[in-house]
């Protein structure tokens, strides 16, 4: 189904054929970079489909861009920067969502399921489980019986 | 007229489809009579819709644009391997391919399935019939690809450039064999719903369908992915985007299926959960087709944004699915359950990678549609993009990937974890050694790199393990060995070999994850830039008419490390029929790493260069392959080749008390 993708992509082309990070918005301070990089990384480009600014090509992806790598020149920390797109678009820019009370079971999906399998395991094992352990006294006296009358 | 010809065939294909599945659940008691008349339906459907699937194609082939679809999907200058390919880069075309390839394997199951008992070959294809007639009905009803236009205009609006690929060729087809072929494991597992009569040689019967289609769809997924990757222009390979886990999402249940078939053919154990697997499996796949054409996940997806028929589609779905586990929900209690086991012992095992399985398909399936419910009871908007995904599939992956090597090596029944330890040493240890060997030469550019290197080796190692073991390689002569080795069965075999692969497609992305570099310069031509040792030189730039587009194109000599010098071109392309524009990146191979050159639009009087250098990325697809190959072997087996179903019926009968 990647073409369906690509077809997006392509309309995402054609509204601007520029393509992801330009060398004229690249921060000289390379670690200021590297941050603006993985900042980006987790930004929704708002008008393509599913991708991060950092990956997109479109108008909106550069401005963003430009806009995070200013904030961070003005010392903002990641997660400063992060709350100001936050601020201005809403939790929908960002890729990661963060933990609050709509995302909760979101993020205990997975935890719960794998839990639940277990104990779903765990259950089928001990109803299944042949009769085990012990012979009760009937049982005890039924196999002396049987032991006596075997011929030795 | 051939237009007409092949609309009626589809017409036909839809009525002796509907006959077939009425005729089948009414009469399946008469067992081997009734059976034979559904096997002819069946190869029927297959002939009806070849004939109907000919049309469509020789419409495009000779640019007949008296056809709405090939107005609307083609142009005269297009190459022929992309008119053809053209067919199904549309909704209504791909919706007769999926039927193409659903009769297809109905009539492998009429032709082959002579053997099986009539009963239950006759609600198999009864099934069979009613998917056909489902969504023949649909397509033809809603979205038929036979519509005609009046007057016919002189030239075509062109495909979508991004789509004038070979992917196109291959991926679409690829996928839908394996989303498709699922649905025979549906259908035997509707047959076994229906009667009432599950056994070992239902799984026997089950298994192979199985492995077919996963091997095709693990084709069709790397396909897509490569695709992708050298497509898109920025080499990226895996965007966990709603329509790739719609593909991802089959895959894990249908390996899961995989496995837990493979525990009851030989225990006879866990038949309810192999029934729910072959359900949800095929489930997941109709999902996978259509729920992204529906216009309810992402309506940017979408082909169908006609609401009605995203509403047709849905009710569809829910009519299939829903009542598939209603059936499920009545008859599975009544199956009974056999084979007794130990906790530790290869069907714990088996199970064990169920559980990771199944627990992955579950997030995947929240993580997609989280926002969308969301969105819908709550009005809040979030995104669930890539850096969830990372984290919660791999979180489940790794303990997946820690026990996977103890599995081959356990018992049935009960096993010596301690043992199965001992034998794997070996491996374990080179696997930790490797990791921390490259760890220390590549640099930890992120934490988890080590890790995932060592899962990657450990797999890998593991696997080979497992034939040394078998082979009992260094305990006795070599000669014997080999002897072993080649004397074992292509199952065990194949077993290695995906799980091999498996490691390969690890080690390669936690390689170009932790490694990649990358260079956006300006470059123009006789200037060089310079990424991890290999030099570019900006040799010329110019502009090329294409058979279909013009195209602005770059050369560049690179020198790699080594020494060594190559021409490569990167373009960019704009279409002539639609204006819009792709690029073709330049990329070239080194071994198993990848130096990928792309050619961006030209900044005031130079132009925008981008250069990745992509260790071991190769690595990934070529897993696929190793495992899309195990899968072939494994077909090849003698066992699932010989099958003989009912004498294995009867044995299973006479042995289960």
């Amino acid at each position: 189904m990647t073409w369906l993708r690509a077809l997006m992509l392509a309309l995402c082309l054609v509204v601007t054929p520029a393509l992801a990070v330009n060398p004229d918005e690249i921060l000289p301070d390379v670690a200021l970079e590297q941050r603006a990089r993985e900042i980006s990384a987790g930004l929704r480009c708002l008008v393509c489909q599913n991708q991060s600014i950092d990956d997109s090509d479109a108008d909106l992806a550069r401005e963003l861009r430009i806009l995070v790598r200013e904030r961070l020149l003005a010392g903002d920390s990641d997660e400063a920067v992060r709350q100001f797109l936050v601020d201005r678009y809403g939790e929908y820019v960002l890729l990661n969502p963060r933990l609050n009370e709509h995302t909760v079971l979101l993020w205990i999906a997975a935890p719960v399921l794998l839990l639940a399998g277990l104990g779903g395991l765990a259950f089928a094992a001990r109803r299944r489980r042949p009769p085990a352990g012990e012979l009760s006294a009937e049982e005890q006296a039924a196999l002396d019986e049987l032991d006596r009358s075997l011929p030795r | 007229m051939s237009i007409e010809l092949g609309h009626f065939a589809l017409i036909l294909a839809f009525a002796i489809a509907s006959v077939s599945a009425l005729g089948g659940y009414g009469f399946w008691r008469t067992g081997q009579r009734v059976a034979l008349v559904l096997s002819q339906g069946a190869i029927l459907q297959f002939v009806l819709v070849a004939v109907a699937f000919a049309a469509l194609i020789q419409a495009f082939v000779t640019s007949d644009f008296s056809l709405l679809l090939a107005v609307n999907n083609s142009h005269s200058l297009k190459p022929l391997i992309f008119k053809i390919s053209g067919v199904w880069g549309n909704h209504e075309g791909s919706m007769l391919l999926w039927i193409f390839i659903l009769v297809a394997f109905g009539a492998m199951v009429g032709a082959f399935g002579r053997r099986l008992p009539g009963d239950l070959l006759a609600l198999v294809l009864a099934t069979q019939s009613l998917l056909t007639a489902a969504f023949t009905g649909f397509t033809l009803f809603t979205s038929n690809p036979f519509a005609r236009v009046f007057p016919a205009p002189l030239e075509g609006n062109d495909l979508n450039p991004v789509l004038q690929d070979i992917g196109l060729a291959l991926h679409p087809p690829l996928l839908y064999a394996g989303y498709v072929g699922f649905s025979i494991c549906f259908s035997f597992a509707i047959a076994a719903l229906i009667s009432g009569r599950i056994d070992q040689a239902w799984a026997r019967w089950v298994r192979p369908w199985a492995l077919l289609s996963w091997t095709f769809l693990t084709l069709g997924i790397a396909m897509g992915s490569y695709w992708a990757y050298y497509e898109l222009g920025w080499g990226g390979w895996w965007f966990w985007d709603p329509v790739e886990n719609a593909s991802f999402m089959p895959w894990l249940a249908g390996t899961a299926l995989l496995h837990s078939a493979l525990v009851m053919e030989k225990r006879n154990a866990l038949k309810i959960w192999t029934v729910f697997l072959s359900i949800i499996t095929f489930s997941l796949s109709l999902l996978g087709t259509f729920l992204v054409r529906s216009g309810i996940l992402t309506s940017v997806h979408t082909f169908a944004s006609d609401p009605t028929r995203g509403l047709v589609i849905l009710s569809l779905l829910a009519v299939v699915i829903g009542g598939a586990f209603f059936l499920f929900a009545l008859r599975a209690p009544a199956l009974r359950q056999g084979g007794l086991f130990a906790p530790v012992s290869r069907e714990g095992a088996l199970i064990l990678n169920n559980l990771f399985l199944a627990t992955a398909v579950g997030a995947i399936l929240v993580g997609t549609l989280y926002p969308l419910l969301l969105d819908a009871l709550a009005g809040t908007t979030i995104s669930v993009g890539a850096p969830f995904f990372n984290l919660t599939f791999g979180a489940l992956m790794a303990p997946l990937l820690i026990v996977l090597p103890f599995g081959p090596l356990l018992a049935w029944k009960r096993a010596d974890v301690l043992a199965a330890a001992q034998r794997l040493m070996g491996a374990g240890a080179l696997a930790v050694f490797l990791a921390i060997l490259i760890s220390a030469l590549g640099g930890v550019s992120i934490s988890l790199a080590p890790l995932g290197l060592l899962l990657g080796f450990w797999v890998a190692f593991g696997a080979i393990a497992e034939l040394i073991e078998r082979g009992k390689v260094g305990r006795i002569p070599l000669a014997d060995s080999l002897r072993r080795l080649v004397g074992l069965p292509r199952s065990a075999w194949s077993t290695a070999i995906a799980h091999l692969g498996l490691g390969l497609t690890v080690l390669g992305i936690v390689a170009t994850s932790a490694w990649e570099t990358e260079l956006v310069t300006t470059l123009n031509p006789g200037e060089t830039a310079e990424l991890s040792g290999y030099v570019v030189s900006f040799d010329s730039f110019g502009q090329v008419p294409g058979p279909n587009y013009m195209s602005d194109e770059g050369r560049f000599t690179i020198t790699a490390p080594d020494g060594s010098t190559r021409q490569t071109l990167a373009d960019r392309r704009t279409y002539v029929a639609s204006g819009m524009p792709t690029t073709e990146a330049a990329i070239e191979t080194y071994g198993f790493s990848q130096l990928y050159l792309q050619l961006g639009e030209p900044l005031e009087d130079t132009h925008v260069i981008r250069i990745w250098h992509k260790p071991y990325v190769t690595l990934i697809w070529l897993g696929a392959l190793v495992m899309a190959f195990a899968g072939f072997l494994s077909l090849t087996d003698r066992r699932l080749r010989v099958g003989a179903p009912r004498q294995a019926a009867r044995v299973a009968a006479r042995a289960a008390p």
